[in-house]
This record gives structure tokens, C-alpha cells and sequence, in this order.
């Protein structure tokens, strides 16, 4: 998993709430067996018509707006667990998520992947909008260490939560099954007393 | 101290706590399938690891599989690919596996009950969100993504944060044609899609508990669809008459003292949920969604909101997509397709509820209706019951079990522009297929639409 201390960039903004994994990466793309290459197709449907042809609307495909830092509207990821979402996400080259809120599933899939889901107020969401709608140039700057997340050059800054645990490793590249491995032990110590077994 | 169910589980099952961080918590079952397994199978590979416990795991091919002539090789080079490196990993790794043409085969939430695997006071996951099916029996059952399907080949052990509980408790008597998926599609009408996240969910009330476990899996199936990590029926005694002489449920004398164990788990009467909510059985009537999440849903003879022009911006491009007025009724629509299956309705008894209905009808001729069988022994008991004949003669096509329609990932979709009533769980743009405009109801609302042709309030079709 890639480290993670902080990002300046500039974003890319798609201002629907409740956007399911469906949406974010079709289960027609999901045959594939391994990780890479997702982010081809991520959006597929809202990105292409039913011809394949680029969807000139669509945020992705517009020269206006590019970026490390997705920007969605409220209940980002909600749906199937598919963690294919947070991998095409990150496969197309975006490092941060912002809502005002996201799925329970995605978000452990996100930190999984080193992709880092930052929650933000409504109203903050709402000024974040507003700012890249009225410069598309607006940059954010996501500190992990201090758990930040500001306005470049504003004094609209808003302090994000993450779990202790999921900040170190992110911070460190390590991850949960490295964690786990280094303690087996009490794993069978626990089965031996499980009535489940 | 008073405990809830869930608070009993979960905490038998905390091997470890990790200051400021997540708990480790061991899992008793974990179900995998071809889609969300080999990048965590590639990953033990690149660890050089090997599965820890492989006889707490199972194995089917369900997502990605045509539902005719499965003797056949798959026809699309992709999906085949992804079942046979099923098969492979299953055999490299010694996991059992219920592939294609076992006759234990089937949707992954579907087997898992009726094989007894699943059982009262069990862990289980599985890479998959529905998987808080199986919290019917009263355990904690919930979804997981592929590198949580990794910890768990790993160490039979993932990381999770404690999740809130919440009670829904619904008391009172089901009005007659209204079933178990008319019951959650409206719990989630009220509470929305997002009302549950961050909580797991105790069904409970008199309405709850009549229920068979058929219906009370439906219930679980869709508690994710309320954002909840999961949903969960304390057990009881139709919970162990369903269990009892179950291929994997426990035997003899360690049947006595499992029984023993599963009775003692009830919520405590002084417990405290995180939250609650309350509803009445008898204001439910038979449900239809309208919309493009499945909170969007109405009593099918009440209108869809946003006439006089009050629409959100997300209910106008949901109508849009949907080509729908707000406003309107849906009673009357004309639809095209109809698919009964999945794993929220496509069980022995779901499939005896449409026979009753369409037995000596005919379903309307412009309309497609696919009956997808949840597992191959739900096949082989439809079969045995002359179910098949029934539907056959009414014009249903019963076909072999699999996740079918319910995503648009195998063979059968809905084409573009489309409608279908779909006894499955989701209406996302495009989750039939790109294009398709999903109405989620029950089984006996599905049928009554095939027959007719349009939209139908079932219960002008059934007698009191
Ligand atoms: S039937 Fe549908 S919801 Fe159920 S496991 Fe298959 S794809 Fe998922």
C-alpha cells in the first residue's frame, strides 16, 4: 500500500448525493481477477453513452477539471461492497474522496486501499463546491497528520476524522494483514475456547 | 449488565482490542465466490500464504454464471475464466466449493441456510453485501470487500470498529397480500437508504416473529440497504425446526447443547439500543419502488412524490432515468420484463407463492418472466413439487439458479429503456443492465404484474 502524508490538488467535482458502487464501476467491468486497470472504465456509464462515445457533460471528460481530490455529494459509495470501487477510483489517479458523508463498506475499502475518504460538514461540502464551481483552479490541501482539510488560500479549513489505527498505517504503507499475521497466537487461543467451533 | 443480541455476539467474538483502533474479531464462517475472491486468493499467493482455516469456508459460483444449459462451458471468455480460477484457488487452497453442476449449488446467501451451515450465534462474512442475509438465524452476518476477503483466508480474523445498534421493531398483523419485501422496502422508505449506516439493525416485534425464516431472511437481505452493516432475528423455535436435520447443522448430542447455547440468545429485556424505531403492520400495504434507490418506495396505490413540481434535484434525475411523472400512480403501467429471483426472493417458498397465484393464469404476452431459482435443491424442490409445470403453463420460464437479472454481470439483462419488476434488492441506474428501469416488489407483486401485464395491487387478485 502507497504512504499517505499530504496533498495539495486541485478537484474534480461530481455534486450527487448517493452515488452507489454500481455507478462508480459497473458490474459488467467486474470478470476481471486482478486489481489493476479499473479506472478505465470508472464511471462508465455516466462517462460513455451506449455507443462508447466520451459523454461531453461529464465532469471526467471535461479539460475544465482535473485533480488528486474527488469531490461527491452526501452517502458517497453506498450499495454493493464491491471494493472494484475504491480501486478504480484510485487506478484512474485520485488519492482523496471529500462528502458529507459516505457508506460504512466503501469507507473501509478506501483506507484498505490507501485511498483516503475524508467526511466533511454539509456546509463545508457546500463551499467547497462553490469554490471549484466559481474557479475550477481551486486547490485543497488534505493534512493527514494534523487531519485538515483546507481551502488553498482561504481560512476555510475543517478538521476531518480517522480512526488512530487506520491513520497509522496509511501513514506508514502498512496494512491490516500484516497486522493481523503478527499475532496468530491469540487467534488459536481464542479458537480453543470458542464454543462456536 | 443488560445486553443486546448483537452486543452479546460481537463480544465473544473480540479476540484482541487494539488501543484507539479497530477490534479483532474472529469470524466462525466465511463464504466466498468467483467475483470478489481472486484478488485476495493473488494476494495470499503474493504473501506466500496459505488459507489458516479453509473447513470454516466455503465456496459457490453464483454471480457470474449463465442460468441455461450450465452443462455447457460459459460462453463469455471473461466470466469463464473467473469461475474456473474459483475452481482452482478452491483446490490449490483446499477450500470446498459448490460450483457449477453440484447439486448443492446456488446464490451464496441462499446455501449457506439451507445447507445449516449457517447457524445462531455465528460470525460470518463474505464478500458480498447481502451477506447480512444470514443474520436471520440471529448471528452477525455482514459484507465485506476483498482485502477484508484476504485478512479473513489469512487469519479467520478482520478488523472491525463496533458498529451502533438499532432496534426496528413492527408489530402487529400483515394485511393480507402484503409479504416480508413489502415490510422492509417500506421500513426503508421511511428511514431512507442512509438511515441504518453506522448501526446494525435487531428486527424484532410480533409481525417480525410470525414470520418464516424465508421471509425473515428477505428482511436481513435488505437491511444493507438502509446503510446498516447488518440486520438480525434473535432465534427461536421456527429459527430451530428450519435448522434441525440440515445437511451441516449439528447432530445428536451436540445439537442438544448448541440448542442450549442459540436459546439463551435473546436481547435482555433492560438492554439499550442506540436507537429505535417503531412501526405498525397493519399501515403497510404491497410496495413498489419508483425511483433509482430502493428507499424510493410507495404503497402501490399511493402516487409518486414530486408532482405540483416539488422535486428534488436528485428525485428528477431519478424520474428522468426512469422516464416517470411525479405525481402519477403507477398502477396501470405497462411493463416489459419481470424477474423473480435473487437472493431476497427466489427460495422454495417464495417460488410456492407465485404458483398459487399465476396456477391456471397466463401471463400477459408482451411480457418476458424469468423465475431464477436460488440454489440447485430449490431447483430440484420446485421441481419434485411440480412447481416447473404450473409456471411453465402459466408462461414463466423457470431457469437454473444464479444471481441472474439482479446485476447486470452474466448473460441476463434487462435491455435499455426497459421496465421490470424485480423481486431482487436493488434499483441503481443501469444494476440490470445499462439502461434498465428496475421496480423492486415482492414475489407476489412481481407475478401479479406478469399476469396482468401492468402494475397490479395484487390483492384485487387473491381472496381474504
Ligand atoms: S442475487 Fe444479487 S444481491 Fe444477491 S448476491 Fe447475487 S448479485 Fe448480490
Amino acid at each position: 500500500m502507497d504512504k499517505f502524508d499530504t496533498l495539495i490538488s486541485t478537484c474534480v467535482p461530481i455534486p450527487f448525493q448517493d452515488i452507489d458502487t454500481d455507478q462508480i464501476i459497473p458490474a459488467r467491468f467486474l470478470k476481471a481477477t486482478t486489481r489493476e486497470g479499473f479506472g478505465e472504465n470508472l464511471f462508465c456509464d455516466w462517462r460513455y453513452d451506449d455507443k462508447g462515445n466520451a459523454n461531453a457533460d461529464f465532469v471526467l471528460n471535461k479539460d475544465t477539471y482535473s485533480g488528486k481530490v474527488l469531490v461527491a455529494g452526501k452517502n458517497f459509495g453506498c450499495g454493493s461492497s464491491r471494493e472494484h470501487a475504491a480501486w478504480a477510483i484510485y487506478d484512474y489517479g485520485f488519492k482523496v474522496v471529500v462528502s458529507s458523508f459516505f457508506a460504512d463498506i466503501f469507507k473501509n475499502n478506501a483506507l484498505n486501499n490507501g485511498l483516503l475518504p475524508v467526511q466533511v460538514s454539509d456546509e463545508f461540502s457546500e463551499k467547497l463546491f462553490d469554490a471549484i464551481d466559481a474557479d475550477p483552479n481551486t486547490e485543497v490541501k488534505v493534512d493527514l497528520d494534523t487531519q485538515t482539510v483546507t481551502l488553498v488560500g482561504s481560512d476555510i479549513s475543517e478538521e476531518f476524522e480517522i480512526n488512530p489505527y487506520k491513520k497509522h498505517c496509511l501513514k506508514n504503507g502498512f496494512d491490516d494483514i500484516d497486522f493481523l499475521l503478527s499475532n496468530l497466537d491469540k487467534v488459536k487461543a481464542y479458537e480453543s475456547d470458542s464454543i462456536m467451533k | 449488565m443488560s445486553k443486546t443480541l448483537f452486543d452479546k455476539i460481537w463480544d465473544k467474538h473480540v479476540v484482541q482490542e487494539i488501543e484507539n483502533g479497530p477490534q479483532v474479531v474472529y469470524i466462525d464462517r466465511h463464504f466466498i465466490h468467483e467475483v470478489t475472491s481472486p484478488q485476495a486468493f493473488a494476494g495470499l499467493k503474493r504473501r506466500g500464504i496459505g488459507v489458516f482455516r479453509p473447513e470454516q469456508t466455503v465456496a459457490t459460483a453464483d454471480h457470474n454464471v449463465p442460468t441455461m444449459n450450465q452443462h455447457l462451458p460459459i460462453k463469455d471468455q471473461l466470466s469463464r475464466h473467473q469461475v474456473e480460477t474459483l475452481v482452482k484457488n478452491c483446490d490449490e487452497f483446499g477450500v470446498e466449493l459448490y460450483g457449477l453442476g453440484h447439486p448443492y449449488q446456488g446464490i451464496v446467501h441462499v446455501i449457506g441456510p439451507e445447507l445449516g451451515i449457517t447457524q445462531p450465534g455465528m460470525t460470518i462474512v463474505c464478500g458480498d453485501s447481502h451477506t447480512s442475509t444470514h443474520g436471520a438465524f440471529g448471528n452477525i452476518a455482514f459484507g465485506i470487500g476483498t482485502s477484508e476477503v484476504e485478512q479473513v483466508f489469512a487469519t479467520q480474523c478482520i478488523l472491525q470498529k463496533k458498529p451502533k445498534t438499532m432496534k426496528i421493531q413492527v408489530d402487529g398483523k400483515l394485511k393480507n397480500g402484503v409479504l416480508s419485501k413489502d415490510i422492509v422496502l417500506y421500513i426503508i422508505s421511511q428511514i431512507t437508504t442512509g438511515g441504518g449506516t453506522g448501526y446494525f439493525i435487531e428486527f424484532c416485534g410480533s409481525a417480525i416473529e410470525s414470520l418464516s425464516m424465508e421471509a425473515r431472511m428477505t428482511i436481513c437481505n435488505m437491511s444493507i440497504e438502509m446503510g446498516a452493516r447488518g440486520g438480525m432475528i434473535a432465534p427461536d423455535e421456527i429459527t430451530f425446526s428450519y435448522l434441525k436435520d440440515r445437511k451441516f447443522a449439528p447432530k445428536g448430542e451436540e445439537w442438544d447443547k448448541k440448542l442450549a447455547y442459540w436459546k439463551t440468545l435473546k436481547t435482555d429485556p433492560e438492554a439499550k439500543f442506540d436507537k429505535e424505531y417503531h412501526f405498525k403492520a397493519e399501515d403497510i400495504e404491497p410496495m413498489i419502488t419508483y425511483g433509482t434507490n430502493p428507499g424510493m418506495g410507495i404503497g402501490i396505490t399511493q402516487s409518486i412524490p414530486g408532482g405540483n413540481g416539488e422535486a428534488s434535484a436528485g428525485l428528477k434525475k431519478s424520474l428522468e432515468y426512469m422516464d416517470l411523472q411525479g405525481g402519477t400512480q403507477l398502477l396501470g403501467k405497462k411493463i416489459d420484463y419481470v424477474f423473480i429471483g435473487s437472493c431476497t426472493n427466489s427460495r422454495i417458498e417464495d417460488l410456492r407463492l407465485v404458483a398459487n397465484l399465476v396456477k391456471g393464469r397466463k401471463k400477459a404476452e408482451h411480457v418476458n418472466a424469468m423465475i431464477i431459482p436460488g440454489s440447485r435443491q430449490v431447483e430440484d424442490q420446485a421441481k419434485a413439487e411440480g412447481i416447473d409445470k404450473i409456471l411453465a403453463e402459466a408462461g414463466f420460464e423457470l431457469r437454473q439458479p444464479g444471481c441472474s437479472a439482479c446485476l447486470g454481470m452474466n448473460e441476463d439483462k434487462v435491455p435499455r429503456g426497459k421496465y421490470c419488476v424485480s423481486t431482487s434488492n436493488r434499483n441503481f441506474e443501469g444494476r440490470q443492465g445499462p439502461g434498465a428501469r428496475t421496480m423492486l416488489a415482492s414475489p407476489l407483486t412481481a407475478a401479479a404484474a406478469a399476469l396482468n401485464g401492468y402494475i397490479t395491487d395484487v390483492r384485487e387478485m387473491i381472496e381474504d
